[in-house]
């Protein structure tokens, strides 16, 4: 059986939904995303493991134990904070060392787990620094610590990248994932920031409006959304509007469109043909092809974006830069291509 | 006169949502101590409401009322802290206002120096300043205190003195919200001249932190007692005085007098700072 | 006034600004009406009643009319900041944590602005009518059969002077502590209570600790708003308490301590103590912001 279990969970405030039917398996050692918009109930549901909200409907278990009504300080679950949320009048020691006097762990056992905490952290020397003389990045290093030390069941982050510099960011992203994979930790991390749910997830939950969207692994997510929602929030995505002709073809004005994956909607039904900017070459193909006119070039250091205007339609193209690489010009006249199996097809809303 | 704390009494907290998750205990103990601070904060007011409203027998009236307005010497006395009070805001605001502007415009070095200054007034307490007043002033070469008049003049700059720490600092937090030097330039680059800008662009951003300054002036020098008793003025605080401990139902309507303007005066302040526009808002998450 | 382009148009900055000039009004004002009183006093405490300079009067303090006055206006003014203190502190938390209906909020704050300016004639006023000799709750005591006035207590001493000091002073309280309450992070209780804690330890171990500047700075304010307080005591008693306040009230009319140099003395007294618990305040409030904030 899984390690973290929603079952069926509901969260109403007043009359709004904040969360909708929300079912979820964790297992052991298990690193899962909930991504989504602000407002999609993804911090709820999160708020909900830590016991600060409790669910209107449903169920929720820790390790096989029913912990839907237990209070936030009986759950043993560690959470760490967007604001980081350290105790400004403790020094890093006595912060990340807090959980452990609270549970009368004696003074020297205390004193070591601190001490092998700020080593996981790389701040061994930090242990009598105040909060306020620590940058953001060290701050929220000090608070997954402190969430650590209980040994918890699990780890809970709540947004915990988002108030800091993007080259911080991207330095403690990949530290909290090596520390992840060093203690095996079920973990839960919220984001609204895709690429952080990519880069750092076995499996990451989609949200929208207070309901899952889809759940699967990051690979499964970014090339096979299931709705709408997930494929355009999830990465750049260019739609073209057409008209099913088969279960294999789409006219788009004067071009037809060719996908491998299946067409379900009978023919004469108006849909988008769907097709990431990566996967659109320019020149001639062999599959599908367009013709448009270049409308801007914008050098993006490893990628190239060129906006190619077909009528009233603006299609994105992302070329992967190479010192080869030939430039359109902007207002030429261009033909881009794409294989049958780049492309998937939606209805038309 | 008391020492208050000024940017507390200004600046009404905005009210925000904070989510209360209290036990029972807690709200128990809570209700208890709204109750006893309520007990305490109007047992005084009924008591005096009784006496003030019951002048004649145990009927209700306003006989006391009557009596006290209609009493010449409460007309004068009043009459005369009303023109004080209403002197000693455009006095203070005449000092405070260029000031103020001028630091943060010109010279925000000499903040820190103005700012000790205007907190004087909470290191002398108003005895002590009458004091040295009247030792300064009493002397040649600067015998102003010899006549009525001059005395009421030296009265009103010791209450414009006394009132720098809360006009400054309402002055200066309104400066602080509307970003001075931004507007002055904005307005200059569009070829405004000095008073226009004074005028029409500093004046209206600052009104409620000026009208808040001025009605907390105005609230404490109405019935000031220190510095009035020994300049010998004849004002409002020192007849009070005489009242107290001469009648019964006359003070006791005076003081209801007092408290509705004090009310008054904090209830108008704490309107205008709560619909004040643009005033920050904290932006919470969703 | 001169205009602003004036120094900027130039582009080269002047040698020397003579922008200060700007704030010289300001400073003749105050040297007129504040620095200076204060500075006569001053350099009279440090002068002989004969001539000459001598610290002659400040040895004179400890003369036993002056040690009692400063010992009532300190005794009177530490048992109404700390008593204030933490009512005024335990209100605070009332309307903000206690779980009370909203409304109280807004009435309490707007309540204690008044209630920490109603100081004075109408103050004392108001509680000769309440616990005076012929006072409503006096007459309320009376009814049940206990005479106030039986024991110890009289509105005019001590104790009635702490009653009535308090009307001004937790509202203060009140005033200057529910920002700092307001200040604290949800994000700390929640995170006290995620690490184990009970509501209650997060109290003693995160948020009374963390507000302790605030509350101590408040009360140190307290304190000096108490201690520099004369009209309200002077219109309860007419000047039979000798708070230090009183004391110097009727040296100016009288020379009551019949040694002039002696009275500059302790008014010089009453500031330097006043500069120091402003001082204090001003120190811990700035160590509370560094939290809070």
């Amino acid at each position: 059986m899984a390690f973290l279990v929603l079952d069926r969970v509901r969260k109403e405030f007043g009359g709004s939904t904040a969360v909708e039917d929300f079912n979820l398996a964790v297992e052991a050692g298990e690193f899962v995303s909930f991504l989504g918009p602000s407002g999609c109930g993804k911090t709820t549901t999160l708020r909900m493991i830590a016991g600060f909200e409790k669910p209107s409907v449903g169920r929720i278990s820790i390790g096989g134990r029913d912990i839907t009504n237990a209070r936030p300080n009986e759950r043993n679950v560690g959470m760490v904070f967007q604001s980081y949320a350290l105790f400004p009048n403790m020094t890093v020691g006595q912060n990340v060392g807090f959980g452990l006097k609270l549970k009368k762990v004696g003074r020297e056992e205390t004193q070591s787990r601190v001490n092998e905490l700020l080593e996981l952290i790389h701040m061994p020397d930090k242990g009598d620094s105040y909060p306020h003389e620590l940058s953001g990045g060290q701050q929220q290093r000090v608070a997954l610590a402190r969430a650590l030390a209980i040994r918890p069941q699990v780890l809970l982050l709540d947004e915990p990248l988002s108030a800091l510099d993007a080259k911080i960011r991207d330095e403690l992203r990949i530290e909290i994932r090596r520390i992840q994979r060093t203690l095996d930790i079920t973990t839960i991390y919220v984001t609204h920031d895709q690429e952080e749910a990519m880069a750092l997830s076995d499996r990451v939950v989609v949200m929208s409006r207070g309901v899952m969207e889809q759940v699967g692994p990051p690979f499964q997510i970014y090339n096979y959304p299931e709705t709408r929602f997930v494929a355009s929030f999830v990465g750049k995505l260019n739609q073209i509007p057409g008209v099913v002709i088969d279960s294999k073809t789409v006219q788009c004005g004067d071009e037809r469109l060719q996908t491998t994956t299946p067409i379900e909607e009978s023919p004469g039904t108006a849909v988008n043909v769907m097709v990431r900017p990566e996967e659109l070459d320019i020149g001639a193909g062999e599959e599908n092809q367009l013709v448009g006119v270049v409308e801007s070039v914008n050098f993006l250091g490893a990628i190239v974006r060129v906006r190619i205007a077909r009528g009233e339609q603006m299609i994105t193209a992302d070329l992967f830069n190479e010192r080869l690489l030939e430039l359109p010009e902007v207002e030429e006249a261009v033909t881009i291509s794409f294989p049958a199996h780049a492309c998937w097809v939606m209805k038309a809303n | 006169m008391t020492v208050t704390a000024p940017p507390v009494v200004i600046e009404t907290p905005p009210a925000i949502a904070t989510p209360v998750r209290a036990g029972a205990g807690s709200k128990v103990l809570a209700w208890v101590i709204m109750l006893a601070g309520v007990l305490y904060f109007f047992a005084p007011l009924v008591a005096t409401g009784e006496r003030a409203f019951r002048a004649i027998g145990r009927t209700f009236s306003f006989e006391a009322f009557r009596r006290v307005i209609t009493d010449p010497e409460f007309l004068r006395t009043f009459g005369e802290s009303v023109i004080n009070a209403v002197a000693t805001i455009v006095v203070s605001l005449l000092v405070i206002v260029p000031t103020a502007y001028w630091v943060t415009l010109k010279v925000p070095k000499l903040r820190s120096i103005i700012e000790f200054i205007t907190l004087l007034p909470f290191v002398i307490p108003a005895v002590v300043l009458v004091f040295g007043l009247i030792r300064m002033y009493s002397r040649p070469p600067l015998a102003i205190l010899g006549s009525y008049g001059s005395t009421r003049i030296i009265l009103i700059c010791a209450y414009a003195a006394l009132s720098f720490p809360y006009m400054y600092r309402s002055v200066d937090n309104g400066l602080r919200a509307i970003n001075v030097r931004t507007l002055t330039e904005a307005a200059q680059s569009l070829g405004a001249t000095w008073p226009t800008i004074v005028w029409r662009v500093i004046f209206p951003n600052l009104r409620v932190a000026l009208l808040s300054g001025a009605l907390l002036t105005f609230a404490i020098v109405i019935g000031e007692l220190t510095v009035a008793l020994y300049l010998g003025q004849h004002t409002f605080g020192p007849f009070m005085s005489n009242l107290v401990r001469n009648f019964v139902a006359e003070p006791a309507a005076l003081t209801i007098l007092s408290f509705a303007m004090t009310w008054g005066a904090m209830g108008f302040i704490s309107y205008l700072t709560r619909r004040q526009p643009g005033k920050r808002r904290m932006r919470r998450r969703p | 006034m001169t205009s602003l382009t004036s120094t900027s148009v130039e582009g080269q900055r002047p040698p020397r600004s003579w922008n200060w000039v700007g704030i010289l009004p300001f400073l003749l004002f105050s040297s007129a009406f504040l620095l200076g009183p204060a500075i006569i006093l001053l350099v009279r405490s440090l002068q002989a009643n004969e001539g000459g300079w001598t610290l002659g009067n400040y040895r004179q303090l400890i003369d036993p009319q002056v040690l009692e006055a400063y010992g009532l206006s300190v005794r009177i003014s530490i048992v109404t900041a700390v008593v204030g203190g933490v009512f005024g502190f335990l209100l605070a938390w009332a309307i903000i944590y206690g779980g009370l209906p909203r409304v109280f909020r807004s009435l309490l704050t707007t309540f204690s602005g008044v209630a920490s300016n109603f100081a004075g004639v109408p103050l004392a006023a108001a509680f000769i009518f309440t616990l005076g000799r012929i006072g409503m709750i006096t007459a309320l005591f009376g009814f049940f059969g206990i005479d106030l006035y039986d024991s110890d207590f009289s509105l005019y001493n001590f104790w009635g002077l702490t009653v009535v000091y308090m009307f001004f002073q937790f509202p203060l309280m009140v005033l200057t502590i529910t920002p700092a309450l307001e200040g604290l992070k949800k994000e700390w209780k929640e995170a006290s209570e995620n690490l184990g804690a009970t509501s209650w330890q997060y109290w003693r171990h995160v948020a009374l600790p963390v507000l302790m500047p605030s509350i101590l700075g408040t009360i140190i304010l307290l304190f000096g708003n108490a201690f520099g307080a004369h009209a309200t005591a002077y219109a309860l008693t007419g000047g039979t308490l000798r708070l230090a306040t009183i004391l110097i009230g009727a040296q100016i009319s009288g020379d009551v301590l019949q040694n002039q140099g002696l009275g500059y003395a302790v008014a010089m007294g009453m500031v330097l103590i006043m500069g120091l618990s402003i001082g204090l305040y001003t120190i811990l409030q700035r160590r509370a912001e560094r939290w809070l904030a």
